[in-house]
């Protein structure tokens, strides 16, 4: 077939181009999902309990990703920085995910536990009482603004269908109870929602205010979470290498 | 006899389209590179972000990437792709006058309803597809409107062969359909929230919004992009162009390799490292095809050279395919996991996209504008002084923009793997932020040339369109209506 059948045919042009194009996410988006290994087996991995989810809707909505990631790479600088290497089941309830593409700031994979919720919640308002040199913006807002969670169970359920495993009927949560165990079985169940946000938000002092559930809560509550769902000490050195 | 052709022309092809959307990419270019120095100066100065939630970086970041990206880019596409694709198929666009209305009209809607949407903190938290689920589906509407009057257009052409430059749009325009649709694939939260979770999750959606993200660059910013150059590059050299086969060759390497590369932004992270090997080995060959390109754009000026002394047009142009070169050059070596261990999640990346965004995507419209915008009204340019000293101010602007960055991003990273004497980190994180201030500043004042140059360009553009208005000499008119064939 010479070139020039192409050239005088439209309909040609545009079926051969869209085959052209086709192939490269084919080969390379496809086999993710059936591969098992894509993404390996790990205990402690959970869905996010209603505040978590919460704050990282808030992370989501600030944009916080534009600056920060949230992947680890197997380096020894990453290592000494910011501890293992992230593992692709320790992102697998996220939608969407946040691994980011820059880091203006530190990444923020394993950031929970390192500080304290009064450092987190006083850095956010004014980072640079805490760090002089920082360029990160404050986000004194979040500690005025009142948590919206009308929405709990909605959130939940959209989640739910594209994969997440909160459950609604008796079934599902007593899989979820064999899975995470009866006490996060508990906070997984959709119908549990406010109850469980408004009992984990008291629970602690996130942002140093008991009284009042912000959109600081939930956002120190997320951090405070990353990266602590592994416990690395139960597995040999080397381990997570077969899968990579 | 001559201004009886104008105005045959004028009704042969549907010009009031391809002038609305030129004057919006004009408005969006100057708003989006605005938005883009104002965030590049809150790296420099962060008291700018004023505590105010609208404009931290985290929400204006989108605002700029947005109407650059679809505001400015999208509507010069819109545009040029209007224009050429009538004037190589000596064909009025197809669909009356309403299908190009609404594609219009629906483009800047989307684009409007992005930027407050993004401000008050609505996106999806995918880069460059913050865009909430509503907007998504008015996008799709307007992009198969954009799909039909393109391709009917093709169908119902008066000359037998489709020129070069259709393939190259044609190939955009799927591409994006189909990138637009997959990345997008969302649950919302309910029907009247504007949130929404992503369908896939981790790893299976970092690889399906990079190799969005990639091809953005590879179909949206590059491949329609050298439609537009395989029009007006010859045109303004009066030139044909340098190797039809070479164009031919081109065309489907680059169509077909691009689709391979998007994982290498994904280097050394969770993702299999098949998948990373496979896009790094592909990023290299795509240097073939894209100098490709680059070769068959810079040789149709060859014996021609002189050009380049008297007209600014065309020193646009080739500028424009220069800095593609060098952007496609850096790319692959970027892509090489050794490389990218160090540049990955630094400003070299930053400073990269934008010696192609800035150096190619920018200057090859402002170029094709510059003889596309006297030809829509049947004029000549107010002043071709101005575009030289818009020449220097963009070139000017570009360099400082990527070499402060490549201070910033090399430099940056290699504090970050350095170690002392007993193997400890010698910096801190916070210690390489601090380095980072005097590059910032330089990127800012690199970014706020580019502005000003885009600013001159509005102004030169605002005196050619209205000097039009008035009415010329019949002389005038005949000189015009010659020029414009």
């Amino acid at each position: 077939m010479k070139h020039e059948s192409i050239e005088i045919n439209s309909g040609l042009l545009i079926v051969l181009t869209l085959a052209v194009i086709s192939i490269g996410g084919l080969v390379e988006i496809v086999p993710l999902f059936h591969i098992e290994e894509t993404v390996e087996e790990v205990d402690g991995v959970r869905p996010y309990t209603p505040l978590e989810l919460r704050g990282r809707d808030i992370y989501v909505k600030e944009g916080c990703y534009t600056c920060h990631s949230q992947m680890i790479r197997p380096f020894r600088d990453e290592q000494l920085r910011y501890g293992h290497y992230s593992l692709a089941a320790e992102s697998q309830y996220d939608h969407p995910f946040q691994w980011g593409s820059k880091r203006t700031g530190p990444d923020l994979a394993r950031v929970g536990g390192k500080y304290s919720n009064e450092w987190q919640t006083q850095h956010l308002v004014d980072p640079q009482s805490l760090v002089p040199e920082s360029i990160m913006p404050g986000y004194p807002w979040l500690l005025e603004n009142e948590l919206d969670y009308s929405q709990i169970e909605d959130r939940m359920v959209a989640l739910k269908r594209v994969g997440v495993p909160y459950s609604q009927s008796q079934e599902e949560y007593d899989a979820n109870v064999e899975q995470f165990g009866a006490d996060m079985a508990d906070k997984l169940h959709v119908g549990n929602a406010t109850e469980v946000l408004e009992s984990q938000a008291g629970a602690q002092n996130w942002d140093g205010d008991p009284n009042r559930i912000t959109e600081m809560d939930a956002l120190v509550a997320y951090l405070q979470m990353l990266g602590t769902m592994v416990d690395f000490s139960k597995y040999e050195d080397g381990h997570f290498n077969q899968f990579r | 006899m001559s201004t009886t052709t104008a105005s045959v022309a004028t009704e042969q092809y549907n010009y009031g389209i391809v002038k609305k959307f030129a004057i919006m990419a004009m408005i969006w270019g100057v708003l989006g590179m605005l938005a883009g120095v104002y965030i590049a100066s809150e790296l420099a100065w962060p008291f700018l972000n004023f505590n105010i939630a609208e404009i931290t970086f985290g929400r204006l970041r989108p605002v700029h990437t947005t109407l650059v990206i679809f505001g400015f880019g999208g509507s010069a596409l819109f545009a040029t792709s209007y224009y050429i694709v009538q004037r190589t198929c000596q064909a009025r666009l197809w669909g009356g006058k309403l299908l190009p209305e609404l594609t219009f009209w629906g483009w800047q809607l989307a684009l409007v309803l992005g930027v407050i949407t993004y401000m008050a903190g609505y996106t999806q938290g995918r880069e460059y597809a913050e865009f909430v689920w509503p907007i998504d589906l008015l996008i799709t509407v307007v992009w198969v409107i954009y799909f039909a009057v393109y391709a009917m257009t093709l169908v119902k052409r008066s000359q037998p062969h489709i020129y070069v430059a259709n393939w190259f749009f044609m190939a955009f325009i799927l591409a994006t359909a189909l990138l637009h649709i997959f990345n997008n694939l969302q649950v919302p939260v309910a029907w009247n929230s504007l949130e929404s979770y992503a369908l896939f999750a981790g790893v299976q959606d970092a690889m399906t919004q990079w190799w969005y993200g990639h091809n953005a660059v590879g179909f949206f910013l590059t491949a329609a992009f050298l439609g537009m150059m395989y029009y007006f590059v010859p045109k303004q050299a009066g030139r044909p162009i340098y190797s039809y086969r070479l164009s031919i060759v081109h065309f489907w390497a680059l169509s077909f390799l691009y689709m391979w590369v998007g994982a290498h932004h994904l280097h050394w992270t969770a993702l299999p490292d098949w998948v990373s090997t496979l896009a790094a080995t592909f990023s290299i060959l795509l240097l073939l095809p894209s100098w490709g390109g680059m070769i068959n754009g810079i040789m149709t000026l060859s014996g021609a050279w002189e050009k380049l002394r008297t007209d600014p047009i065309m020193l646009f142009l080739i500028t424009a395919l220069a800095f593609y070169g060098m952007s496609t050059f850096e790319g692959p070596m970027m892509s090489l996991k050794s490389v990218n261990a160090l540049s990955h999640y630094t400003d070299w990346t930053v400073g990269h996209v934008h010696s192609g965004a800035l150096g190619w995507v920018a200057m090859i419209t402002i170029g094709s504008f510059y003889h596309l915008i006297p030809r829509l009204w049947g004029t000549t340019l107010y002043s071709t002084k101005l575009v030289f000293v818009h020449f220097w101010l963009a070139t000017i602007g570009v360099v400082l923009y990527i070499v402060a960055l490549w201070v910033a991003g090399i430099g940056q990273g290699l504090m970050l793997r350095a170690f002392d004497q007993y193997g400890n980190l010698a910096y801190t994180f916070i210690e390489t932020v601090s380095f980072l201030h005097i590059p910032y500043v330089v990127r800012a004042i690199g970014g706020a040339f580019f502005l000003s140059g885009m600013l001159l360009m509005s102004y030169n553009i605002y005196m050619t369109i209205s000097g039009a208005r008035q009415p010329a000499s019949d002389e005038g008119r005949d000189a015009v209506a010659a020029a414009a064939r």
